[in-house]
């Protein structure tokens, strides 16, 4: 049985936690908002960008000279993992679902006999991931003196993976991060950049688009596909942020709600004890009296 | 009649324009073109220089780009650039430290054509601004 004192101290402790987890939940609801907003000024760029490509992979005629990064090297056997976290804790399982996804890719690859290679974005997931797949991950960065996430990060990515590439170091590569639904619910995606998944296609076949192309339907794909990986990964960035945000805005008011329950819980226990104690002291006095 | 159509600019990060527009004329790779209403439906991508959007007689608004693409479908104009800046916005700075960077690119022997024909646009776009 704990003293009187001692749930005293866990009471006020408890309390200032519940302070931080509240404050930080505040913190994170303000930066949703605008993670929220970015997010979504960000959508048409890469809708527009898929769009366009759509069409042009759709009147490709002579797809044997297309381009690598629209269909693949003709091989499958070294895949390319990007797995896109966060760099800070604290934001329930947002972090450690990118990872169990990605983990679960890994098994298949590896099962199917298959080389891998990781590469990570963000500390969190390679804290994560080091442990069991440390000899895998051949490159790693994070964000973590950035305040803000621009394009400018995602295109620098985009130009390693480019790099890696057209260096044949890859067949595949598929990029991991979380996509924002709502504020309660985020869901870890697995998205293939190269080669470029099969968009939907033949779906609007029957309003067939016919579009002029200059210079031709091949040198745009050239100049067109690589900028896509970075949009891509930009876009991979902006859901990211959101979810992040909203995921410790979650976690946070669990945390905030938890520790309330604490708090009565602790709070009772501390009266029942006090009354006990008020109690044995009486008993003590009265039967102390009677004997005499 | 309205000959004006749809004009839609956009980066990765946000929307800079969307509004009507009579006339577009656009840096394309292979040269110059300008965009009118009920324009064949065309895709093709930008080297550095001046889009400049005709909005009605007298108002024409300039921007800068390094890179872009462009799609005109159904009248609607889609430019999609990671580098566009209004001209308005442009600062001397910005376009100092952009002519050194690209006379410094200019000066490497190992470039190729390709670099080489991007980079001379980019100094000609830069050189047609005035401050």
């Amino acid at each position: 049985m704990p003293s009187l004192d001692d749930l005293k101290k866990r009471i006020s402790s408890v309390k200032s936690t519940q302070k931080i987890t509240k404050a930080m939940k505040m913190v994170a609801a303000a930066k949703l908002r605008r993670a929220q907003e970015s997010a979504e000024k960000g959508r048409p760029f890469s809708e527009k960008m898929n769009n366009i490509i759509l069409n042009l992979s759709n009147s490709i005629s002579d797809k044997d000279s297309a381009s690598k990064f629209l269909v693949g090297t003709g091989k499958d056997d070294v895949h390319l993992c990007v797995v896109i976290t966060a760099d800070r804790g604290l934001c329930g399982g947002f972090n450690t679902n990118i990872c169990r996804k990605a983990k679960n890719h890994f098994e298949k690859i590896l099962k199917e006999g298959k080389k891998l290679k990781i590469f990570t974005v963000g500390s969190k997931g390679h804290d994560q991931l080091k442990r069991l797949y440390g000899n895998y991950i051949i490159e790693k960065t994070n964000f973590k003196s950035l305040k803000k996430i621009t394009y400018k990060e995602a295109e620098d990515i985009g130009n390693k993976i480019i790099k890696l590439f057209n260096e044949n170091q890859f067949d595949v590569c598929n990029i991991f991060y979380n996509k924002f639904k709502n504020v309660i619910t985020q869901i870890p995606q697995s998205q293939q950049i190269i080669p470029v998944e099969n968009l939907k296609k033949q779906e609007e076949k029957n309003i067939e688009n016919f579009y002029e192309f200059e210079p031709e339907e091949n040198e745009i794909l050239n100049d067109l596909l690589p900028r896509n990986i970075s949009t891509q990964i930009f876009k991979a960035f902006l859901e990211n942020a959101a979810s992040e945000q909203g995921s410790r805005m979650t976690a946070m008011d669990n945390a905030t709600r938890n520790a309330g329950e604490l708090v009565d819980k602790l709070t009772i226990t501390y009266n029942r004890s006090r009354q006990a104690a008020i109690t044995k002291e009486l008993i003590e006095i009265i039967s102390g009296a009677e004997s005499l | 009649m309205e000959n004006n159509f749809k004009l839609e600019i956009v980066s990765p990060e946000k929307i800079i324009f969307s509004d009507k527009a009579i006339m577009v004329t656009l840096p394309s790779y292979e040269g110059e073109m300008s965009i009118l209403k009920n324009h064949i439906s065309i895709i093709t991508f930008l080297r550095p220089g001046i889009v400049k959007v005709q909005k009605s007689e007298k108002n024409i608004e300039e921007f800068f780009v390094e890179d872009g693409t462009v799609e005109f479908f159904n009248d609607t104009l889609s430019l999609l650039s990671a580098s566009i800046q209004n001209v308005k916005d442009l600062s001397k700075n910005f376009m100092d430290d952009l002519v050194k960077d690209t006379k410094d690119k200019l000066e490497n022997i190992d470039i190729t054509d390709h670099d080489r024909y991007i980079l001379h646009h980019k100094l000609d776009a830069v050189k047609v601004i005035k401050f």
